[in-house]
């Protein structure tokens, strides 16, 4: 049983279970009120699905990219609630869980399912502010059913997404104004990988950005 | 989830709950826990060092360090006051006012913490905390109400009249432009010393004369008592510095910097102990508390006694590593809160910039 928990978009909570699918999943499309809802939707996941905390396996955060003070409120929490209940708080691209599911969908498949190969490219875009979008190319899903990456994350204005996608500039794309991340795909990819000795992502968040550097002038009122 | 041993020492007693408390509102990452008024740990991890080369704390920079040092400070926190998660009773956040970025991380990662615990979840005001470190002194004493505190640091100043810690807080008046502690930072850059800005400011000024130059109190004269009677500012002794400076080395002349660093601190801790005594003074309250990193500027602390002195004020400053921005203070005010039957906080409280000082929790 895996708690997955994604703000790289909106807020996104959910209860998986390797064999029972997923159990609950809350999700909030406000993208400015990550800190407000997170709680909340941990807690309306976990009563719905009838667990406590120790029925767990594990905790997944989704690591982005995503706009940074979204990002990191998922992350904080996922990795403070694995701390609280004892079990590893693991990592997943944000963007790997909208292939998932979007490339199980075409498939004929829930992320539910367990998988099977699909040739079927597809180019993950999701709004990354500053006039920016957030890009992953992935050529389809493996004999596990698991997504394959193939080019990004990376950066960059969308009048050139063209260019910067290169070899995959041709292939389908989903709608930055239309692409949200679901924490039920993100909880099943997690156990698919664990399912299959996968490795997960790397723990630190994906912010394909330096940070502005202009000190604070008035800290108190300053935000990102 | 665990269940709390029966072979627990804790006292059941509400009235020393052990709580944890989480501070991420600037750019240290505090986890303390406390016992009622017993400090059991102040666990802190600084990102200054991060923010050394750019003059001043970068909002995104302290926010990124905060997340990375959570998981560490509560797992050392929890090592220095040798207990379990099990056996802490309540958790506190820090709610606000601070960098929204760097607030959101510690309200996210309190409230998973407390449902992944089961334990009450208080959200609590930063500059109240500030007052409320000052339970936790190990030398007896009480904190005695009513107080006046000057809570004076690189985010903020602001004077305060507490009458109750935890719902009867007014702010009196605070900085209209820059911190105290921005104008330290501000002066040291000009002055070519290193960031943060108050300990190099306090190192140069010895020996320096802090009569040499008559730099300009902020808000002090008449017109602006009316109006600003309790409130700083600071952005104007920073120009007046800057100009100074810059018209010494126009003509070619060195730059006296034992002097100006020596006039400059001057000006400041004139400014905040004649405005904060005022206060004493026109309210009758005969107690001043300070907080705050600014606390740890010596010229600071020495004319805060001699001035309280002279008033017949009693003057209190927590211990050093209580006045910085800690988690421990936040866990003293949520202690403090669960002594007196509050009811947690909702789940759906967010990170507040400017929560008012008025809101003790949110
Ligand atoms: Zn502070």
């Amino acid at each position: 049983m895996i708690l997955a928990i994604d703000t790289s978009a909106g807020t996104a909570v959910a209860v998986v279970d390797r064999d029972g699918g997923v159990l609950a999943e809350k999700t909030v499309a406000d993208t400015r009120r990550h800190a407000e809802v997170v709680g909340t939707l941990i807690e309306a996941a976990t009563t719905e699905a009838g667990i406590a905390p120790g029925d767990l396996s594990a905790v997944v955060a989704g690591v982005g990219p995503g706009p940074f003070t979204g990002l990191r409120v998922g992350i904080a929490a996922a990795r403070a609630y694995a701390f609280g209940a004892g079990v590893p708080c693991l990592a997943v691209g944000s963007h790997d869980a909208v292939a998932f599911e979007r490339l199980s969908a075409q498939a004929g498949r829930t992320v539910a399912d367990a998988g099977g190969r699909l040739d079927s490219p597809l180019v993950v875009v999701t709004d990354a502010r500053r006039r920016e979008v957030a890009w992953t190319a992935w050529s389809g899903l493996d004999d596990d059913g698991l997504p394959v990456a193939v080019d990004g994350p990376a950066l960059v204005g969308p009048a050139l997404l063209d260019e910067a996608t290169g070899a995959s500039s041709g292939w389908p794309r989903t709608d930055p104004d239309d692409t949200v991340v679901s924490a039920g795909a993100l909880g099943m990819l997690a156990e698919r990988l664990f399912e299959h000795g996968r490795p997960f992502a790397d723990a630190a968040p994906l912010y394909l950005r330096e940070p502005d550097v202009t000190p604070a002038a008035r800290p108190k009122t300053v935000s990102q | 989830m665990t269940e709390t041993t029966a072979t627990s020492t804790r006292p059941p007693s509400a009235a020393a709950p052990v709580v944890l408390g989480i501070e991420t509102s600037c750019d240290e990452t505090g986890v303390g826990i406390v016992r009622g008024t017993e400090l059991l740990a102040n666990v802190i991890s600084s990102s200054m060092d991060e923010h050394a080369r750019y003059g001043g704390v970068v909002p995104e920079v302290a926010a990124r360090a905060h997340l990375e040092a959570m998981e560490p400070a509560l797992r050392a926190a929890l090592a220095e006051a040798g207990l379990g998660l099990d056996e802490v009773d309540a958790i506190a956040v820090t709610s606000g006012p601070g960098l929204a970025g760097a607030l959101m991380v510690g309200v996210g990662a309190a409230k998973a913490l407390a449902l992944a615990t089961g334990k009450p979840l208080y959200a609590v005001n930063h500059l109240v905390g500030h007052v409320g470190a000052d339970v936790l002194r190990d030398d007896g004493s009480d904190l005695e109400l009513p107080t006046i505190a000057l809570l004076v640091s690189g985010g903020h100043t602001s004077l305060l009249h507490v009458r109750d810690l935890v719902d009867d807080v007014e702010l009196l008046g605070e900085t209209i432009d820059d911190a105290a502690g921005e104008a330290f930072d501000k002066v040291a850059r000009l002055l070519g010393l290193p960031y943060p800005g108050g300990p190099h400011i306090d190192r140069v000024a010895v020996g320096g004369d802090p009569a040499a130059i008559r730099f300009p109190r902020g808000l002090t004269l008449p017109k602006d008592m009316a109006a600003h009677r309790w409130d700083f500012s600071f952005s104007g002794l920073k120009t007046a510095v800057a100009r100074w400076v810059e018209r010494r080395r126009d003509e070619g002349q060195e730059v006296p910097v034992a002097d100006v660093a020596a006039s400059f601190r001057e000006a400041v801790a004139d400014v905040l102990l004649t405005k904060a005594l005022a206060a004493c003074a026109d309210l009758g309250v005969p107690r001043l508390l300070l907080g705050g990193g600014v606390v740890a500027n010596a010229r600071v602390r020495q004319l805060a006694e001699e001035r309280c002195a002279a008033a017949g004020v009693e003057l209190r400053v927590p211990p050093l590593s209580l006045c910085t921005d800690n988690g421990a203070m936040i866990a003293a005010l949520g202690a403090q809160l669960v002594s007196r039957g509050r009811a947690p906080s909702p789940l759906d409280f967010g990170a507040d910039s400017t929560l008012p000082v008025t809101v003790v929790q949110v």
